[in-house]
């Protein structure tokens, strides 16, 4: 069963152009270090090798400071890739089980959190978490991570609770309700499975609104930090050299845009597996 | 219908309560203050003189106090303090408004002739090969940072063309002294990159959207029987199936107001132009709090407001709505 599940899965050649994309960008982040000799925080010649055109020394080029540039987007896509699947990975947890106690609780409980969830989805995300991150000033990135999970679980758990009191009106939740069957072991057994889907694809599209979020913020200079590389920090510092070096702004915004399309492209493909009524 | 325009106008109400209650928690516990923040720049800070300053504003008293205080005030429609600007908060955000919403707007006409064309191609002729290439492009379009949309286009239009300007709303030296139509092609010539950027990114679910609405529609018996009775296919597209594929696009108009504002902040960082996000992003980095309260929670009015009208929209055009 699982085997027919793939292969319905990989059936579509956008599919696994999406996990090849996404494949071979993970690979690459892990085999930076291999794959460039230079590191991506070294200024390397201050005296002649300050923005360098693409050559075959430096493919991507160099900065301001001398920095080639390749080895700062790959380690730059090691860092963006990592936040953006913790990030999720925290956002999706907190969201599935706020949505599973507000959907099972019902009451008083449900409408309040609810009315907060739509609150919070009512302030332009971008704007919240500018407020939280510019505010506190000079975080860490497991800081930051912990920023952008904490704010970006309201859309999941609107899911989760949808799917939860769908499934509570089911007639085998309710024999296994009437059984006795407790809390936790109901969630287990009947509800997660059941919402894994769902769950399985918003997470994969999160990864890339996430990666375009923490470029965002980067970008306008409250994500990560220089000099440690991000996709988002080297545009804006490429934006200031646009005319005298425009590929220190283009690479990087290549990478952004490869990313995205194969995280989507994968989670596409997941719906039309996962969840045929999506269709 | 009127019960539930009023309920949600409450809804809206709380809100907006709960967004100035959350700005103001976040703000406060946030160290530094207005004070701080400014003393930083300047060497001739004097601690003694800051403290006097806080004292003055109220920034010394218990946190509850200074929470309700700034109820009352925003109960009697007093958004407080521009610390840096030395003048109502209010007066600060209003003057940006304008911008913001001619951006917006000229992006929301840009987002949605785009992307119903798009998708209404799509719709026609589903799994052809054109659906197929439109939809990776507005996948590719979806994909693209809105910021780095907006500097390639700045690099290609600005730096390398020379056709138009790279930043700003107007053009500084010149604006003031130009005679009426001058000034508005100053303006026209200022906005076309910012607006395209902010409606091409938008642009891509507003097809995704249409094309989905489109085949939809085009499923339906009326389309069959107005096929079958030999009508032109323009005519069976444009008359009977497209009419009824732009009713669900009126809902994007509500959902896509926090992606426009979002988008915004970041295009008008790019564009150097001066709107609300750009007041809010220097705001928050001079924790002018007032400034900042009152424009996340006009943000969220708005698209509260947004969404609505989009109901409100809908039940208009759609009486089968309005019967439940």
């Amino acid at each position: 069963m699982s085997m027919s599940w793939l292969r319905r899965l990989l059936r579509h050649r956008r599919t696994r152009l999406g996990f090849g994309l996404v494949g071979a960008l993970a690979l690459v982040a892990a085999l930076a270090p291999v794959l460039t000799p230079y590191d991506p925080t070294t200024q390397l010649d201050l005296a002649t090798g300050q923005l360098l055109s693409p050559s075959v020394r430096h493919p991507f080029g160099t900065d301001f400071f001398s920095r080639d540039l390749l080895s700062r987007v790959l380690f730059g896509g090691r860092i963006s890739l990592a936040v953006a699947f913790l990030s999720v990975f925290l956002s999706v947890t907190i969201g599935t089980v706020v949505g599973w106690v507000a959907g099972m609780a019902g009451g008083i409980l449900e409408s309040i959190t609810m009315r907060l969830v739509d609150a919070a989805l009512a302030i332009p995300r971008i704007f919240l978490l500018l407020v939280v991150l510019a505010l506190w000033s000079d975080l860490g990135v497991m800081a930051l991570i912990l920023i952008l999970g904490l704010t970006s679980w309201f859309g999941t758990s609107r899911l989760v609770r949808a799917e939860v009191l769908s499934l509570k009106e089911r007639e085998f939740v309710v024999a296994a309700r009437a059984l006795g069957i407790g809390r936790l072991r109901m969630f287990a057994r009947h509800v997660l499975p059941n919402v894994a889907g769902p769950i399985i694809v918003t997470a994969t599209l999160g990864m890339g609104h996430m990666i375009l979020i923490e470029a965002g913020i980067s970008f306008l200079g409250v994500g990560i930090q220089p000099p440690t590389p991000s996709w988002g920090n080297i545009i804006r510092e490429g934006q200031e050299l646009l005319a005298a070096a425009p590929w220190i702004s283009i690479f990087p915004g290549i990478a952004i845009v490869v990313t995205v399309i194969g995280f989507s492209l994968i989670g596409d493909g997941l719906r039309d597996t996962l969840d045929p009524r999506a269709q | 219908m009127a019960r539930s325009v009023a309920l949600r106008v409450l809804q809206a109400v709380v809100i907006v309560f709960l967004v100035a209650t959350f700005t103001f928690v976040l703000l406060h516990l946030a160290p530094g203050d207005p004070f701080a923040a400014r003393a930083e720049a300047s060497a001739f800070a004097d601690t003694g003189l800051l403290e006097q300053h806080r004292r003055n504003w109220g920034l010394d008293q218990p946190l509850h106090l200074q929470y309700l205080r700034y109820l009352g005030r925003l109960a009697r429609g007093d958004l407080g303090i521009s610390f840096s600007e030395r003048r109502p908060a209010w007066d600060a955000i209003r003057e940006r408004i304008p911008n913001t919403l001619l951006l917006a707007g000229a992006a929301l006409i840009v987002d949605f002739l785009l992307g119903i064309a798009i998708g209404v191609i799509q719709g026609i002729r589903p799994k052809s090969r054109t659906d197929d290439a439109l939809s990776l492009v507005s996948l590719t379009l979806y994909s693209i940072p809105v910021f780095w949309l907006g500097i390639m286009l700045v690099l290609l239009f600005a730096v390398q063309l020379d056709w138009l300007p790279a930043g700003g709303a107007t053009d500084a030296v010149a604006y003031p002294s130009l005679p009426v139509l001058g000034k508005m092609w100053d303006r026209l010539v200022h906005l076309a990159l910012p607006a395209f950027t902010l409606g091409i990114v938008g642009a891509a679910s507003t097809a995704r959207y249409e094309r989905a609405a489109m085949l939809e529609t085009i499923g339906q018996d009326f389309i069959r029987a107005a096929r079958a009775k030999g009508l032109d296919e323009r005519l069976v597209v444009l008359r009977h199936a497209l009419r009824n594929a732009l009713l669900p696009v009126i809902t994007l108009l509500g959902l896509s107001l926090p992606i426009l504002l979002s988008g915004a902040v970041l295009v008008e960082t790019v564009f150097t132009w001066p709107g609300l996000g750009r007041l809010a992003v220097e705001s928050i980095f001079e924790r002018d709090y007032y400034v900042v309260s009152g424009a996340a929670m006009l943000s969220a009015a708005l698209v509260v407001m947004g969404n609505l009208a989009a109901d409100v929209l809908y039940a208009v055009v759609d009486p089968r709505t309005r019967a439940q």
